[in-house]
C-alpha cells in the first residue's frame, strides 16, 4: 500500500507523464503543419505543471515519497518551476524554427521535450542514486533523439552519434561511481550514503575512488574541462531549437543533481571533491573563454561561453566547505546559494542568446554565424537591445543579473577566507576579463558594424515569440536592478537543504 | 523620492523613453526631447546647492533603504563638499553636450542622445553613491553607453578605440571588485563606505586594497604610465562622447581616490604617497612635452588631459589642505574647460572635417567670434590667471612648495609646458593668413553654438574669477578627510 504523500510527491510528475502520453496520441490526428494543437497542449501542460511546483515551493515542506525514494523541497520545486517555464520558453522560441526545418513532420519535438523534462524532473527529485540515474538516462535518450531529429542532416547526425557515444560514457562512468559507493555503504538512498561516510565507518578509499567516477560523471554533465569535447559540437551540430533543449534546463537539472549528490549524499568527502572540482573549475575557465575567442560560428562560441559559465558554478559549489572548519551552515548557504543562483541566471541568459539565434534563422539560412548578427540594431533594435543584454549579462557587468551572479560566487570564495581561494576568485575575474572580449565582440558587431547585402532586411517573427523575447530580455535588466527577491528564493532553498543534511 | 534620486533617475527615464519610442524619422522631436530631459536634469540637482550646508562635513540629502538584503547592499545616496559640485557639473555638460550634438548627429539619434542621458544618470549615481556596491554597479554601468557612443558614432578606427576603452577599464575595476568583496567580509557584511573609512586594518591589507583601488582608479584617471588609452579613445569618439569623457568620466577615478583609497588605506596611501607624486610629476611634465609634438588637435588635448589630471593626483597625495582642495577645484575647472576644448574641436571638425593642425591656420580671419572664444578656453587651458585654468593648479603648486620645494618647483615648470603646447596649437591653427580654401569658405559660429560657447565661457570666467563658492562648499569636508587620513588604522 503506497501512501498518499507519496502520491502527493510525485503528483506534478504524473500529470507531466500522462499528458505526454496523451499529447503523443492526441498528435496522431494534428494535421496542421505547425502543430498548433499539440503545441498548444504543451504549453497548457507545462503551464499547470509549473504552477504545481510552484505552489509546493510557495508551502516551503521537505518532505519524501516511496520510502525516500523521492524528495519533494523548495529547492527542487523550484528548479523543476524554472525548468518547466524554461521549456515553454524554448518551444516558443524553437517552434517556428522547427516548422521551417521539417521537424514539425510529426509530433515528436513536443513529447521528447516533454519526456525530456520528465527525465530532469527525476533528476531533481531523486534522492536515492538509482532513481537519479534513472532521471538522467531518460533525459539523456530523449535529448539524442532530439539532436537525430533532423535525420537527412549530416551534421545533426554526427552530432548526435557523437552525443550518443560519449553521453553513455559518462553515463557508465557515473554509474561505476555510484555502484562503489553502494559496495562501500550498503545503500543506495542519500540520507543512509551520507550517515554511513559521516560516521566514517567506510573505507576512505573506497570511497575517494567512487567519488573520481560521479565527479567525471557529473562534470561530463555540465560540460566541465576536460570532459567538455562533446559540448562544442553538440551544440554547433543540432538544430538550434534542440541547443536550446540542451542547454536551458537540463543544467538546472544538473546542478540539482550535483546538490543531491556532492551536498546532500557526500558533504562529508567535500575536502576531496572540493580539490577536484578546483581543478576542472579552473580548466573550464581557461580553456572556455581562451577557445571562444577563436570562434566565429556563434553557436560554438556560446557553446564554450557555457563551459566557462559552467567553471564559475563550480567555483560557487567548491566554496562550500573550508577545510580545517566544522561544516557552517552560514557558509555553505551562501555557496550553495550562489550557485543555484548562478544557474538560474545563466539558464535565463542563455534563453535570450539562443532565442535571438532562433528568431534570426529564415527558411534555408541558419543565421548562426557571427557575421549573421550585423547590423542587428539598424534591421530590429529590440532584437539587437536584447541580445546586447543577454551578452552584457554573461560577460558580467552591472547592472545586468549575471554580474551577480558572479558577485554570490566571488563572495563565497573570498569570506572563505583562505588565500587559495582568494587567488582562485581573482583568477576568475581575470578569466571574465577574456570573456568579456568576446561578448563585447557580439555587441560590437550588432551595433558597430554595417548589416550585410543579403540580409538587411527588417526581421519578422510571430507576435508569441516576440513578445516572449521581450519579457526575457526585460528580465535580464530587471533581475539585475531588483536581484534581492531571486538571491533570497535561492538562499531559503538552500537553507531547508543544509539544515536538514543527514536526517 | 530624494533630491539625489531625482538628479539620477530624471535623465535615466527620458533616455529609456527615448530608447523605447524614438525614431529616426522623427529626428526633430528626439532632439527637443532630450534637450527637456537634460536641461529638467540639469534643473533638479540646482535645489541641492541651494540646500546644502556650509561648515559641514557629514552626508546630505542622504537617502537609505535596504536594496539587496541577502548582501547587506543598500540604496544608500548622499553628498558632501567634495561630490556635490560633481552632481551639477554633469547635469550642466550633459546639457552642453545634447545642444552640441544637435546637427552633428543625423543617424539613430535617439540611441545618441539617450546613451548620454543614461550616462548622465549613471555618472551622478557614481558620485552620489555611498554603498560600496551601488558604486561599484553605477561605476561598471558607465562602460556600457559609453562603449556604444564610442562605437556606433565614432571615426574611422573607432572599434579598437572602443573596445581599448572599455576592457582597460574593465580589468582595472574587476580587482577594485575583489577589494569591494574583501572589505565587505572584513567589516562583518556591510557594504557601507563610511563605515570602512572607520575600519581598522593591517598593514599588508592596506596596501593590497590601496593598489587595488590604485588599478581601477589610476586607469580611469589616467595616471601614467596607463594613461595610452585615452588619446586613442578621444581621437575617435564622437565630439560629445569626448567632451563627456574628458569633462566628467575621468573625474570618476579621481573621486575615487578621495572616496576609497585615501580614507579606506591611510597609512598604505602615505607610505605609497613618494609613488603617486612620481607617477603625477611624469604626467605633468613628460605627458606636456608629448603633447607639444601632436600633430591631430583632439590628441593634443586628450594628452593635456592627462597632464592637467596629473596636477589632481598630486595634490591628493600631498596630505595638505591645499593640495586636496585645489585638486578637486582643478577637477571642476577641467571639467569645464577640456569639454570647451573638445566642442571648439568639434566646432572646426564639423566644418572641415579634419583634426591635423596643419588642415587649418588663419581660423581668426573667417571665424572671428570663434576664434576669440576658442582663445580663452586655450588661455584657460594653461592656467592664464582670471580663468578656472589658474585657481586650481596655483592652489596645488603651493601645496606642493608647502610639502616639498622642489615638487612645488617641479609641478611650477610643467604650467610654462601647459601654455607652450596650448599656445602654439592655437597659433598655427587660429592666427597668420589664410592657408587653405577649405580656411577661406568657413562661416562663423551660428547661434546654437555661441550658445554653448557662451555658457561654457561664463562658467570658466566666472570659477576664475570668483572661486570663493566652490571652495567654500568643500573646506568642512577637505579638513575632515585630512584629519581623518592623518590618524593611522594600524593598532
Amino acid at each position: 500500500m503506497i501512501d498518499k504523500l507519496s502520491w502527493i510527491a510525485v503528483y506534478p510528475e504524473l500529470v507531466l507523464l500522462i499528458m505526454a502520453c496523451v499529447i503523443a496520441l492526441v498528435d496522431l490526428g494534428v494535421k496542421t503543419p505547425g502543430r498548433t494543437l499539440t503545441y498548444l497542449l504543451s504549453m497548457m501542460t507545462l503551464a499547470v505543471v509549473a504552477a504545481m511546483e510552484a505552489s509546493y515551493a510557495l508551502g516551503g515542506q521537505t518532505f519524501y515519497g516511496f520510502g525516500n525514494m523521492v524528495v519533494v523541497d523548495p529547492m527542487g520545486s523550484w528548479l523543476k518551476c524554472f525548468s518547466s517555464i524554461t521549456l515553454m520558453v524554448t518551444v516558443v522560441y524553437g517552434r517556428p524554427y522547427a516548422a521551417g526545418r521539417d521537424m514539425l513532420r510529426g509530433g515528436e519535438f513536443f513529447t521528447l521535450s516533454l519526456f525530456a523534462l520528465l527525465g530532469m524532473f527525476v533528476m531533481i527529485s531523486g534522492h536515492n542514486f538509482l532513481v537519479l540515474y534513472m532521471g538522467l538516462e531518460l533525459m539523456t535518450l530523449c535529448s539524442y533523439a532530439l539532436v537525430a531529429l533532423r535525420r537527412d542532416d549530416a551534421r545533426a547526425t554526427e552530432a548526435a552519434m557523437k552525443y550518443f557515444v560519449l553521453g553513455a560514457l559518462a553515463s557508465g562512468f557515473l554509474l561505476y561511481g555510484l555502484s562503489m559507493l553502494y559496495g562501500a555503504t550498503g545503500s543506495l538512498d542519500i540520507n543512509e550514503v551520507f550517515k554511513a561516510i559521516a560516521d566514517r565507518q567506510v573505507k576512505h578509499q573506497v570511497l575517494v575512488f567512487g567519488l573520481v567516477f560521479i565527479v567525471a560523471g557529473l562534470a561530463f554533465k555540465l560540460g566541465a574541462v576536460p570532459f567538455h569535447m562533446w559540448l562544442p559540437d553538440v551544440y554547433h551540430g543540432a538544430p538550434t531549437a534542440v541547443t536550446l533543449i540542451i542547454g536551458g534546463a537540463p543544467q538546472l537539472a544538473a546542478f540539482a543533481m550535483c546538490i543531491r549528490l556532492l551536498v546532500e549524499g557526500l558533504l562529508p568527502l567535500a575536502l576531496d571533491w572540493q580539490q577536484m572540482l578546483v581543478l576542472l573549475a579552473i580548466g573550464s575557465l581557461l580553456i572556455g573563454n581562451l577557445a571562444a575567442v577563436a570562434q566565429t560560428n556563434l553557436k560554438r562560441m556560446l557553446a564554450f561561453s557555457t563551459i566557462s559559465q559552467m567553471g564559475f558554478l563550480l567555483l560557487g559549489l567548491l566554496a562550500g566547505v573550508v577545510s580545517g572548519n566544522p561544516i557552517n551552515p552560514l557558509t555553505t548557504e551562501s555557496a550553495y546559494g550562489a550557485a543555484m543562483f548562478y544557474a538560474l541566471t545563466y539558464v535565463l541568459t542563455t534563453l535570450g542568446a539562443f532565442g535571438i539565434i532562433l528568431l534570426l534563422a529564415r527558411a534555408g539560412h541558419e543565421s548562426e554565424e557571427i557575421v549573421d548578427l550585423a547590423g542587428l540594431n539598424q534591421r530590429s533594435p529590440l532584437y539587437a537591445g536584447v541580445m546586447a543584454m543577454a551578452m552584457f549579462s554573461l560577460a558580467g557587468l552591472p547592472p545586468m543579473v549575471g554580474f551577480y551572479a558572479k558577485l554570490g560566487v566571488l563572495q563565497a570564495l573570498i569570506s572563505s577566507g583562505q588565500t587559495s581561494y582568494v587567488m582562485l576568485a581573482v583568477f576568475a575575474v581575470m578569466m571574465s576579463l577574456i570573456g568579456a572580449f568576446y561578448y563585447l565582440r557580439i555587441v560590437k558587431v550588432m551595433y558597430f558594424d554595417a548589416p550585410l547585402s543579403h540580409n538587411a532586411q527588417p526581421v519578422s517573427a510571430p507576435a508569441d515569440a516576440r513578445i516572449v523575447l521581450a519579457i526575457n530580455g526585460a528580465l535580464i535588466l530587471a533581475l539585475g536592478i531588483f536581484p534581492s527577491g531571486l538571491m533570497t528564493l535561492c538562499a531559503q532553498s538552500i537553507k531547508s537543504i543544509v539544515t536538514s543534511l543527514g536526517s | 523620492m530624494g533630491l539625489l534620486s531625482l538628479a539620477i533617475w530624471t535623465p535615466i527615464i527620458f533616455g529609456v523613453v527615448l530608447l523605447a519610442f524614438g525614431r529616426d524619422d522623427q529626428a526633430r522631436m528626439v532632439r527637443w526631447i532630450a534637450l527637456i530631459g537634460a536641461l529638467v536634469s540639469f534643473l533638479v540637482t540646482l535645489p541641492l546647492y541651494e540646500g546644502f550646508q556650509l561648515g559641514t562635513s557629514a552626508m546630505q540629502f542622504v537617502e537609505k533603504q535596504g536594496w539587496i538584503q541577502r548582501f547587506n547592499v543598500n540604496y544608500h545616496l548622499g553628498v558632501d563638499g567634495i561630490s556635490l559640485w560633481f552632481v551639477l557639473l554633469t547635469a550642466f555638460i550633459n546639457v552642453i553636450v545634447v545642444i552640441a550634438s544637435w546637427e552633428s548627429i543625423t543617424t539613430r539619434v535617439n540611441q545618441y542622445m539617450a546613451s548620454f542621458l543614461i550616462l548622465s544618470g549613471l555618472m551622478i549615481g557614481v558620485f552620489a553613491a555611498l554603498d560600496g556596491m551601488l558604486f561599484y554597479v553605477f561605476f561598471e554601468a558607465t562602460l556600457i553607453p559609453m562603449y556604444l557612443i564610442i562605437g556606433i558614432w565614432g571615426g574611422p578606427n573607432k572599434i579598437y578605440a572602443a573596445f581599448k576603452f572599455f576592457l582597460y577599464t574593465l580589468l582595472g575595476s574587476l580587482l577594485m571588485l575583489v577589494a569591494l568583496i574583501f572589505l565587505y567580509n572584513k567589516s562583518g557584511g556591510s557594504f557601507d563606505i563610511l563605515a570602512w573609512h572607520q575600519l581598522p586594518l593591517t598593514g599588508t591589507a592596506q596596501t593590497l586594497l590601496f593598489f587595488s583601488f590604485f588599478a581601477a582608479f589610476a586607469v580611469k584617471v589616467p595616471m601614467w604610465p596607463v594613461h595610452t588609452w585615452l588619446p586613442d579613445v578621444h581621437v575617435e569618439a564622437p565630439t560629445g562622447g569626448s567632451a563627456v569623457l574628458a569633462a566628467i568620466m575621468l573625474k570618476l577615478g579621481a573621486y575615487g581616490f578621495l572616496r576609497f583609497s585615501l580614507p579606506i588605506a591611510p597609512d598604505a596611501s602615505h607610505d605609497w604617497a613618494w609613488l603617486m607624486v612620481a607617477l603625477s610629476l611624469i604626467a605633468v611634465i613628460y605627458v606636456g612635452l608629448v603633447a607639444m609634438v601632436q600633430q591631430d588637435m583632439k590628441k593634443l588635448v586628450a594628452y593635456s588631459s592627462v597632464a592637467h589630471m596629473g596636477f589632481v593626483t598630486l595634490g591628493f597625495f600631498l596630505f595638505n589642505d591645499l593640495g586636496v582642495a585645489g585638486g578637486i577645484v582643478q577637477m571642476i575647472a577641467h571639467g569645464f574647460v577640456s569639454a570647451a576644448m573638445f566642442l571648439s574641436i568639434g566646432v572646426l571638425y564639423d566644418r572641415v572635417h579634419s583634426r591635423e593642425i596643419a588642415s587649418y591656420g588663419g581660423v581668426v580671419n573667417t571665424m572671428p567670434k570663434f576664434a576669440a572664444f576658442a582663445l580663452l578656453f586655450s588661455m584657460a587651458n594653461c592656467g592664464l590667471p582670471a580663468t578656472a585654468g589658474f585657481v586650481g593648479e596655483w592652489m596645488v603648486i603651493l601645496g606642493a612648495v608647502k610639502a616639498n620645494f622642489w615638487i612645488g618647483g617641479a609641478a611650477a615648470s610643467a604650467l610654462i609646458f601647459g601654455a607652450a603646447y596650448t599656445l602654439w596649437m592655437y597659433k598655427r591653427v587660429y592666427l597668420g593668413p589664410v592657408t587653405n580654401d577649405k580656411v577661406k569658405v568657413l562661416t562663423d559660429i551660428n547661434s546654437r553654438e555661441f550658445l554653448i560657447m557662451a555658457l561654457l565661457a561664463v562658467a570658466v570666467l566666472y570659477m576664475g574669477l570668483y572661486p570663493k563658492p566652490f571652495t567654500d562648499v568643500m573646506n568642512a569636508s577637505v579638513a575632515d578627510l585630512l584629519k581623518h587620513v592623518a590618524l593611522s588604522k594600524l593598532n
